[in-house]
């Protein structure tokens, strides 16, 4: 039994999910290959090779591949499945947007946002916004699966994989890439950051959030993050939001200021090991799930705190 | 235009489930049910475009138990014409819901399918891509924008650093995402009026599909619970508690 990976980058550099997902294609096999497909990603192949435990990589390259068009990624993954028991693919929204494409054109069920991996055709994943956890056994001769990343441990360095270009396949006829906004930041990245400061509602305008959340932000070395509702107002990027429907996150520290805790909000972030909660209102449901909870207006917590952290040398 | 929005039934957002004992699943006695609210947003999108004069009709298609004409009826409330509902009490996994789709559109041959980036109970995220694959139509997920000339969609996505903009040419799939509109509220001459549009109501045979599935659900659980911790007087208290805990 082998397993392909598909990984997850920008084309510069790897993301950490990618070797995660590794950790889950190894609980199911000792062969597993990583798929790089992108444009320009010599380095990103690179990076692949030295997950410990990955056998070969492989790589495709082509602009729409470069731009990550599903279409695309589609085309040059199937021609390689039928040397795979099983294809792995980060829960990401790059990788949502293609691993149900793949599985439908192999005529398998999506096995998706798993955390778990009970046996070869055995999975646990959450469903209802995290309030239910499934056990899903799969009868599909070929299982494609998305991985939650925060739900596995990184594989770690020291492989040395053999890397191999592969083709790229026929592309997409029907889709052509018209721009991007990518919000570029100094910042660790949301999904992999250690401590992450997230801000909700509460914060009011997009002045504010910039002046409250990212200076706590820079002081921690956290990533920033927000509710849906600050998102939604406009106070922060879409690539932001915490959530059922944006990102999921288990870092070590997780800080929420002036959000309410709704179970849309904890799915994305209840596995964090240390949830910090600062709400002026001692009912939110926020402290139902966090450590240490903070009673106050965020406009005098926030700077306390940021002055506590200088005096702790921060 | 002809557009098709697959609209699925689902527990309520605002309901807390609750796993059953035996862990066959989740307990749907009794609780608030609805339109899925990402379906909502896609019913929303195609009623604006044929508001806008983009589209001329607006089909909707549920499959689901008998209680799904409901939601079929707050669809065609909000301004779409009329449904198809494909009447199962199973539980339809993504890809066989795609090919029931995939059935449906054969006969309506619509030139959008517009729906939902996911459904809140599944949380599958699967059936808009599977749709596309099985049509080999392109496909533009997680829309935050939609706007369509001359046989053509340009979609903005949501994607992981941003925003990403497509072209794609129709037929073509798009599903949306939570920031593509704001749903409106179905006024009461509007419900009055909905009530006499047309819904057809099908069985899964009708379309020569399986739906036995690929996955077994063994068991549902109760995942590990959180327990609230302490409350802290102060910025000062709480950092030396984070120093305690090794985490700064
Ligand atoms: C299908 C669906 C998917 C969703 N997906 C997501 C998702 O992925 N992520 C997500 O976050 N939400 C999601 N939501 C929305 C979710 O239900 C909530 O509406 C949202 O999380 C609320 O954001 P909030 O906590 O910032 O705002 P609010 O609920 O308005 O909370 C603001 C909080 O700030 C506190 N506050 C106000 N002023 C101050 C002050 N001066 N100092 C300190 N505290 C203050 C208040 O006490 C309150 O608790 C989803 C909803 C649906 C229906
Ligand atoms: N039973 C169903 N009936 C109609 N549409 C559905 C059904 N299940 C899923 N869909 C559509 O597919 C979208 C994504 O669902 P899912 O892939 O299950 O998360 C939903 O928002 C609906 O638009």
């Amino acid at each position: 039994m082998a397993v392909l990976v598909i990984a997850d980058h920008d084309n510069a550099s790897l993301k950490d999910s990618t070797e995660k997902t590794v950790t889950a294609a190894k609980a199911l096999s000792a062969d597993v290959d990583v798929l790089v497909a992108g444009q320009g990603v010599d380095a990103v192949a690179a990076e692949a090779a030295k997950i410990a435990g990955v056998r070969k990589v492989l790589v495709a390259e082509s602009d729409a591949l470069g731009k990550q068009i599903a279409e695309a990624v589609t085309a040059a993954a199937l021609p390689l499945a039928a040397g795979y028991d099983a294809i792995l693919i980060p829960a990401t929204a790059g990788g949502k947007n293609v691993a149900p494409r793949i599985a439908a054109k192999l005529d398998v069920a999506l096995i998706s946002d798993i955390v778990e991996v009970v046996s070869a055709d055995t999975f646990v994943r959450p469903i209802y916004a995290g309030n239910a956890l499934e056990t899903v056994q799969s009868s599909d001769a070929k299982k494609v699966v998305t991985v939650r990343a925060t739900a596995f441990k990184a594989a770690g360095q020291g492989g040395s994989a053999t890397i191999e270009k592969v083709d790229a396949g026929a592309g997409a006829a029907k889709t052509r890439f018209v721009s991007d906004e990518i919000v570029k930041s100094d910042r660790p990245e949301l999904a992999a950051a250690k401590i992450v400061v997230s801000g909700g509602r509460a914060l009011g305008s997009a002045d504010e959030f910039q002046k409250v959340i990212e200076p706590l932000a820079d002081k921690l070395g956290a990533a920033v993050g927000a509710s849906r509702a600050a998102v939604d107002a406009g106070y922060a990027p879409n690539d932001y939001q915490v959530g059922q429907t944006g990102k999921v996150v288990a870092p070590q520290l997780y800080v929420a200021v002036g959000i309410s805790g709704a179970i849309q909000h904890l799915a994305g972030m209840k596995d964090s090991k240390v949830i910090v909660a600062i709400n002026k209102d001692a009912d939110a449901p926020i402290f139902q799930v966090a450590d240490y909870g903070l009673v106050q207006d965020y406009k005098t917590a926030v700077p306390e705190l940021m002055d506590a952290l200088a005096a702790a040398g921060k | 235009m002809k557009i098709l929005v697959p609209v699925k039934r689902v527990i309520d957002a605002n309901v807390k489930v609750r796993v059953k004992p035996d862990q066959s699943g989740v307990d749907l006695s009794n609780v608030k049910m609805s339109m899925n609210p990402f379906c909502e947003i896609a019913v929303e999108e195609a009623v604006r475009l044929k508001e806008k004069g983009a589209a001329a009709e607006i089909v909707v298609v549920s499959i689901g138990p008998a209680q799904a004409q409901e939601t079929i009826r707050t669809a065609l409330a909000m301004g779409a014409d009329r449904g198809v509902l494909i009447q199962t009490d199973d539980d339809v996994e993504p890809l066989e819901v795609a090919k029931l789709l995939q059935a449906v559109i054969g006969q309506e041959a619509p030139e959008l399918v517009l729906m939902g980036k996911q459904a809140i109970d599944g949380d599958n995220n699967a059936v808009g891509q599977m749709l596309a694959a099985l049509l080999d139509w392109p496909q533009a997920t997680f829309a935050s924008k939609v706007e369509i000339e001359a046989g053509k969609a340009k979609v903005t996505r949501e994607v992981d650093g941003g925003l990403q903009t497509l072209e794609v040419d129709l037929p073509a799939v798009v599903t949306a995402d939570l920031r593509l509109n704001e749903p409106r509220y179905a006024s009461l001459p509007n419900i009055m009026k909905a009530k006499k549009k047309p819904i057809d109501v099908k069985s899964t045979g009708d379309y020569g599909v399986d739906v036995k599935g690929h996955l077994k659900v063994l068991k549902v659980s109760e995942p590990p619970k959180r327990s609230a911790g302490v409350k802290v007087e102060t910025a000062a208290d709480l950092v030396g508690k984070l120093k305690e805990a090794g985490v700064l």
